[in-house]
């Protein structure tokens, strides 16, 4: 019978039927940071209990850590504790633990695929809504909390129900200056900050096809925030060359072995799915949002919603309440709005060809006075790479910060905050209100090209006007 | 561990509208900075209940009317966004014991069933009619029927809710926090294991 990778995965993982209905479902790879397990670790303990596959648990660090300087102790104690508590946790359990020293640190879901840890046909779990990343090996790869960490410390498995399988297709060929970040930025807006529920996301087409591997992984990233627990794209021969040679990656004849396998891991052809959905690449452009919702999107050539227009009373006041909390006149066009803040990185867009792809554009411009613009690699790999191509340099002439590798300004965890109701073009995942870090600070979520275009003008552009896209793009072709 | 049976909640309820209440509204990233979860429940809702300063705003949870509540009422996809214990165990910490929302996003629901804190879903025009009850008399004696699927409140009001049958199933028969069944496994957990080659060696 055919069926889908998200089938095969979970029926090859699954242990057994538990009493409730749910699967004990094994996990094969357990990634951990230092915001979500030290109270695991703290459960095990007071239950007596070890890390079962110690060898198949990875660490690193990335919430909390500066990005200006890395230097231990950090200045912020709270922040100190938690390293060092994470550290200790590793040390203690045996678990693998890619520190600031290893040269390896960084965002868990760049640090995963960068090192081959992240696979096809396998399972990942990690406290971290965003690891659906890692879906884009054809790896079934979803987000946990506390409890759930404690359960995979202690068991390498997990409770959870099965779930649907929607395809989605995308087909054709995208016009020049729309990339991934506009793929699923459109995808959510059309299904739906909540349609994804009960789901995983399977993503294919031709657009899927061409995809390099670090745009496959941005859009599985944002999978969550279509409220799908995990995303993912079938494996080929783009995968298995991405991962050859990788420290955690099979060798010599073991790797033979695993390209077969994961050759058969992807959906059989004619397998059935609970769901499809077809979009045409040509009716994509460059995106952004203009609310507190990363379903609250528009492209950047229309105009801002009008709560008048609402087709529902429940929909006029989320509109309402969006406007009211951004500052955003309704009907107005959202291209021209000041921006504050400009931030390239994050888990979604952090690594190495996002700045590559910046770094064609911004050479000979400057970010205007007046805007603060940051650039944060996502691992010491990104960052280290970023130096030798001489990115990271194109960036600092350019008036950019560049800085050292983590989350930073995604969730404002470590001293990369917004000030005030500073408004943010951001190249990350989250615009609710108050995430990047000042409660009452604003977010307008874009792709890495589109943030640099609004640095250079101060204000949200179509990337394509300012860098003149069209004719760089027949430039390169 | 014995655990508890949890087949029905009671109590007072408070109701904090709105949509796509997300987890980084429920607890601010900036109060996970801990290595435990004591003391969360003060940070619950902490932007949109204070002023930078500490003072309050406005908010159900600032009303003293509603300082009794362990039930919370909410709109559509309550809890979505990031996977954050923190969110539920602010929730747990500060006295909540039950949600009853429209709908629920997938990480929250499951990070709360295991802390045995129902979320259970109803329609618009129910939640509508209990947040009215609420705000006529906060006393309002409110029992979530876990086990029967049905809300009930007032002098005999009722309506149905809906919980998927596993997170009924476990909670109803103790079962909501499953390691001890995960440990029971063990012996399946290994023969599975050993029949993934990436696991070997």
């Amino acid at each position: 019978m055919s069926k889908s990778l998200f089938e095969k995965v979970w029926e090859a993982h699954s242990v057994r039927k538990l009493a409730n209905g749910q699967t004990q479902l094994l996990i094969g790879t357990h990634l951990i940071h230092e915001v979500t397990s030290p109270q695991a670790f703290g459960m095990l303990r007071d239950l007596g209990l070890k890390v079962k596959y110690p060898e198949r648990t990875f660490a690193t660090v990335d919430h909390i850590v500066p990005t200006l300087s890395q230097e231990e102790p950090f200045a912020d104690p709270l922040a100190d504790a938690m390293i060092k508590e994470l550290a200790k946790n590793a040390e203690e359990f045996g678990v693998t633990y890619f520190d600031l020293s290893s040269g390896r640190q960084g965002i868990v879901h760049v640090v995963g695929p960068e090192q081959g840890i992240t696979q096809p046909g396998t399972t990942i779990a990690c406290g971290d809504s965003h690891t659906a990343t890692h879906g884009a090996f054809g790896a079934i790869a979803f987000g946990i909390g506390t409890t759930q960490i404690r359960d995979v410390l202690a068991t390498q498995t997990m409770a959870m129900s099965k779930l649907k399988v929607r395809r989605i297709n995308v087909d054709g060929e995208l016009p020049p200056g729309v990339y991934a970040k506009d793929v699923i930025l459109h995808i959510i807006k059309l299904l739906g900050a909540k349609g994804g529920i009960g789901y995983a996301y399977e993503y294919g087409g031709s657009v899927f096809d061409n995809f390099s591997m670090e745009e496959r992984m941005t859009v599985c990233n944002m999978s969550i925030e279509g409220g799908a627990r995990c995303g993912y794209v079938n494996p080929d021969e783009k995968t298995f060359e991405y991962l050859k040679g990788r420290p955690y990656s099979p060798k010599d004849e073991a790797w033979d072995e695993a390209v077969e396998r994961w050759k058969a891991i992807a959906s059989d052809p004619d397998c059935d799915y609970d769901d499809v959905v077809n979009i045409r690449a040509e009716d994509i452009a460059p995106s952004v949002t203009w609310g507190i919702s990363p379903d609250h999107g528009i492209f950047v050539d229309e105009t801002i919603p009008d709560p008048a227009k609402a087709k529902t009373e429940a929909e006029r006041e989320s509109i309402q309440e969006a406007l009211d909390y951004m500052k955003l006149e309704a009907g107005a066009p959202i291209k021209g709005t000041k921006i504050d803040v400009a931030f390239v990185g994050s888990c979604t867009n952090g690594r190495v060809s996002d700045f590559r792809e910046v770094a064609k554009f911004i050479k000979g411009h400057h970010v205007v006075e007046g805007v603060k613009a940051i650039a944060v690699p996502g691992s010491q790999i990104v960052a280290h790479l970023c130096e030798k191509e001489g990115l990271a340099d194109i960036f600092r002439e350019a008036g950019f910060e560049w800085r050292g590798a983590g989350c930073s300004m995604c969730l404002a965890m470590n001293p990369d905050k917004l000030i005030g109701d500073q408004l943010c073009a951001s190249s990350s995942n989250r615009n609710f209100k108050g995430r990047q870090g000042s409660p009452i600070g604003r977010t307008i979520l874009m792709s890495p090209v589109m943030v640099a275009a609004a640095a250079i003008t101060g204000e949200v552009s179509d990337a394509r006007e300012v860098f003149q896209v069209a004719d760089s793009a027949a430039l390169a072709g | 561990m014995a655990l508890e049976k949890i087949l029905q909640v009671t109590g007072k309820g408070v109701y904090v509208p709105g949509s796509d209440i997300d987890t980084d509204r429920i607890i601010p990233a900036r109060f996970m900075k801990c290595v435990t979860f004591d003391g969360l429940g003060e940070y619950l809702f902490y932007d949109v209940r204070f002023n930078e300063d500490g003072s309050e705003k406005p908010h159900p949870l600032n009303d003293p009317k509603f300082k009794e509540a362990s039930i919370l009422l909410s709109g559509v996809n309550f809890g979505c966004g990031s996977s954050r214990e923190h969110a539920p165990q602010a929730l747990y910490r500060y006295g909540i014991r039950a949600v009853i929302a429209q709908s629920f996003a997938e990480i929250f629901f499951g990070n709360c069933t295991t802390l045995g804190v129902p979320c259970v879903a109803a329609t618009a025009e129910d939640i509508e009619a209990l947040a009215k009850a609420i705000e006529a008399d906060p006393a309002t004696e409110i029992k979530v029927d876990v086990e029967n699927g049905r809300v009930f409140f007032g002098d005999g009001q009722q309506f149905p809710v809906h919980i998927p049958d596993t997170a009924r199933e476990a909670l109803i028969s103790a079962k909501w926090d499953p390691i001890g069944e995960l440990l029971e496994g063990a012996p399946e957990v290994e023969a599975t294991a050993s029949q993934l080659a990436y696991l070997q060696g």
